[in-house]
This record gives structure tokens, sequence and C-alpha cells, in this order.
């Protein structure tokens, strides 16, 4: 199915302030997939999250989503395919009620009031939280709010579900749930994230990001595996890969 | 600080309030609209001096305030917040107008009426538009004004600050929060750092209504904000018009609380 491909050829972006975020970057992330995109902080994720979504555009090379170039006239098809979940989700909530933050993006593309209500539920079941349908989102808990964004976006039934750091700032427990969440969808995935534990779990595919570069490209098991690679980027190996912190003992 | 938090609660529980299911609540946004516009219009147009006619419109509020279930005290609060301002207002009436009038046999002066019309004016029209807000809800009456043809970019206006200004509040919250951690046993903030607080604050809520913006857009906002669910008038809905209408309208032609009172006073000469 190519029409689900995601494609970066020879990107390059620099802020107004002359700094460089994105050097030169290409890769092409297939149907299915589900890819990590790690690095350490200012490597350039979030700008190339931005990239892909249309926030700013590059000033050289070009993304393509499908076989449809991301521009202005392309936005509101792109954005329909991509599904982004931000980093903050008090960034994407605000409307008076959970339903009506899930509803937001389905009723921009003017879909009848029918169809919206049973895609707001289907999405709302996806994450397990009909429950909280009516409740106001500030009045959530950090793993509520975060599964309240998801479902914001999954009722927009994007091609794409785009991860800015899902598990920061949540609890052991909200944390499982999420990765859970993700391993349970059939979507082409893309989750950017510094906990490398989770990215293990969640991703079949690592990007490794270092100054605006790709430093590595290729299955989970064999990069998160080089702790020397990881340690040049300013990583490290996830704990679940290293020696066990108590009796010492070779994993 | 803990008025700023105190406040950010305030705002939304207008919002919360718009939630009931009540036989007001669910009357038709325009209709409750239109009412409150036609309430308003009569409110002011009485004389500066004609407290008396005034007292009859407060039936209004009442009624509201049982049918839709809402509690008196959060609402009758956010009235008094504006009230300074209107005392502000007319706080110079009784000086400048100082001819005196009988009432109820109290020697007073005109200034002192023209004072208390504004007071009660102002607490009435504030009631009545909160009251608007509390039984409707932000978005259902932004869907109400286009239903009246108010342009798009005024109501979106309107939808976007009302919902900003909690957001940006928390980012207020948070900062002074901040400050108030770092600065033990100081009342207020210190003068010489005022300036540096508010352009930080300013340059924050500048980014945060920046990303809110871009999450808007990323789900396909596009500059209309759409509400869903919005349902045709039914006769229910004119009738509540026409209903509120009728007692204005005849409140505003007929001085009802001197015709009561002539009628008690005939049948006691009688």
């Amino acid at each position: 199915m190519s029409h689900h491909k995601l494609e970066v050829r020879d990107l390059h972006f620099a802020y107004p302030d002359g700094q460089e975020a994105i050097r030169t970057m290409s890769f092409v992330i297939h149907h299915g997939e589900s890819v990590g995109i790690i690095g350490a902080n200012g490597a350039g994720k979030s700008t190339l999250l931005m990239l892909l979504m249309g926030v700013l555009f590059p000033d050289r090379g070009e993304v393509l989503v499908g076989d449809v170039h991301v521009t202005k006239k392309t936005l509101p098809l792109i954005r329909q395919r991509l599904g982004i979940v931000f980093q903050n989700p008090d960034d994407q909530l605000f409307m008076t009620t959970v339903y009506d933050d899930v509803a937001f993006g389905p009723r921009n593309y003017k879909l009848d009031e029918k169809e919206v209500e049973s895609r707001v539920n289907q999405a709302l079941e996806m994450v397990g939280i009909t429950h909280l349908k009516d409740r106001a989102p500030f009045k959530l808990s950090g793993g509520e709010k975060r599964a309240a964004a998801i479902a914001s976006v999954l009722s927009m039934q994007p091609d794409v579900l785009i991860m800015d750091e899902p598990s920061a700032a949540l609890d052991p427990k909200s944390r499982r749930r999420i990765i859970r969440l993700l391993n349970g969808f059939g979507h082409t995935k893309i989750v950017t994230s510094h906990d490398l534990d989770m990215t293990y779990e969640t991703c079949d595919r690592i990007i490794v990001i270092k100054d605006g570069e790709i430093a590595a490209d290729g299955p989970k098991d064999e990069i998160l595996t080089d702790a020397e690679l990881l340690d040049r980027c300013g990583l490290e190996m996830p704990l679940s890969l290293q020696n066990c912190p108590v009796c010492r003992s070779q994993k | 600080m803990l008025n700023i938090m105190e406040s950010l609660y305030n705002i939304r529980k207008l919002d919360e309030l718009a939630r009931g299911d009540t036989s007001i609540h669910r009357v038709h946004p325009l209709a409750k609209l239109i009412t409150t516009v036609i309430y308003l219009i009569v409110v002011v147009s009485f004389d500066r001096y004609e407290i008396s006619r005034l007292l009859p419109l407060v039936f209004y509020p009442i009624l509201i305030f049982a049918f839709a279930e809402l509690p008196v005290k959060p609402i009758l609060k956010r009235v008094l917040l504006v009230e300074p301002l209107v005392i502000g207002i007319g706080v110079l009436n009784p000086v400048f107008d100082q001819q005196v009038v009988m009432l109820a046999g109290m020697e007073i002066s005109r200034g002192w009426i023209t004072f208390l019309a504004i007071f009660i004016k102002g607490g009435l029209t504030v009631t009545a538009a909160l009251l608007l807000i509390a039984t409707t809800g932000m978005d259902r009456l932004a869907e109400a004004l286009r239903m009246l043809r108010i342009p798009r970019l005024f109501v979106l206006q309107l939808l976007l600050t009302y919902r900003y200004i909690s957001v940006l509040l928390e980012e207020v919250a948070t900062t002074l929060r901040a400050y108030s951690m770092r600065a033990p046993r100081q009342k207020g903030i210190q003068r010489s750092v005022w300036g540096s607080l508010a352009g930080q604050m300013l340059l924050r809520t500048f980014d945060r209504a920046q990303r809110v913006y871009q999450a808007m857009c990323l789900r396909g906002f596009s500059g209309e904000y759409i509400t869903g669910s919005s349902k045709k008038m039914n006769a229910g809905d004119l009738l509540y018009i026409v209903g509120w209408g009728l007692f204005l309208i005849t409140m505003r032609t007929y001085d009802i609380p001197m015709l009561l009172g002539s009628l008690f006073t005939g049948v006691i000469t009688r």
C-alpha cells in the first residue's frame, strides 16, 4: 500500500536565527511500520516532527505522505492522514468536555454529527476512557489527559500516528497502559522519546538522530544494544537491556 | 496567587453549570439570546429616576435561577465583582444632583436615586448576561450568534478569547507560583521585577497560545469553529421568546407597581 508510505528526501531546515536544526535527512517509513526516533535533547526530533506535519516547511528537500508532497496546499489532506499527539496534552485539550475535544477534529472535517458521534465513541473506547466522556479535561489526571489526547487524534482515523514523548510525566502504571495501547494499534507509528525502554517495547525500527543528521537507522535489536553508538549520540542503553544493578549478572 | 487559581476555577464554573439539563438549558440558544437582549434593552430603557419600575424585572432572573436549578451564590458573586465598576460610574451623582425629593416620607436627593438606579440596572443586566452563559454555554451561544449572521471572525474572536483566558491564566499561575516559592515572606511581587515578570508572562502565553493553535490546525481547524448539534427552533422556543417578550413589553408600557399600588389604595379608600 504505497499511499501509506512516508518519505523524507534530503531534508534541510534552519530556524530564522540561523540555527541549523536539520542538516540532511532521508528515510522512508512503510505501511504498518513502528519507528522510534531517538536522540539527545536538541538533536532535532521535535523539529523533524513539525516538518513532517507541515507546521514548519523545509528550506531544502521534501516530505512526501503517500505520493503527496507536504505543501501549504496539501496540508488539509496531509493532516487528515497523519495524527500527532503532542508532548504536553494540555496544549491539545482545551474544550469544555473530553467529548467535545475528541469531536473537534472530525467536526472540522465537516462530518455529519452521527458520524462524529460514532467516531468519538469508537476512539474513546479504544483508549478505554468512555467513562470520562463528559468530564472537563483540566480536571483529569496526567494519564487520563494523555489518553484523551490520543483519543482526540484517533477520532480523525489517521493512517499514521505520530507521538511526541508519549510516556513523559506518566506514572509507571499509566505508562504501561500507554505502551499496551500503542502495541494494540495497527497504524503506522512514529514515536519520539527519551524513554528507550518504552521505545524498545513499542517500535521495531529505530532511527537515531544526532545534530540534525541520521546517525543510525536499523532494527531495534541492533541499534538499542549498540552501547558505543548510543553513548556517542548522548543516549544510553535501555535499562531493561543493561546488566542487573543489584547482582551485576549479565543479560 | 490563590486568587488567580480560584478565578481560574471560577471561569470554568459557568461552563460546568451550562452542562445542566433542565427545561431552561434545553431552550434553543437563539431563543435565550434574543430574550436576554430584549431584557437588557428594557432594563436600560427606563429613565434614571424610575427605580420602582425596575423592580418587577427582578422576576426574570429569579425564575431562571429557579427553573434552571442554578446555585445563586457563585453567580451573584460574579455580579458583585462588576458592581465596583458600576459604583465608580455612579458615585458622583449624589454630589452633582442634590435636588431633594420625597420618597416614602424621607427626604432624599435625586442624585442618590439615579445612583441607585444605575446600581440596580448594572446588577440586573450583568445577572442576565451571566445567566445566559450559565444556561447556554459559550459554544452554543456562539452558534446562536452565527445564526444571527454575526460575522464569523467576531464570533471566533469571542470564543477563542474565552477559551484562551483559562489557558493563559494557567501560565500566569505557574509563573507566580515559581516566583513565590523563591521569594518567601514577601507580600505581592517586588516592584523591581514587575517588568521582567510581565514580559516573561507575555512571551510564555504567546508560546502557549501558539502551541494550542498549532494543535488546532493539526486537527483540521481552518477558521470555522464547529460545535456540532445545531438543532432547529421549535414551537416551544418561540413560545419562550413570545412569553418573556410580552412580559417585558408589558412591564415597559404599564407602570405595574403604580397600578397595583393604586388598586390597593383605591380599595382602601373606597
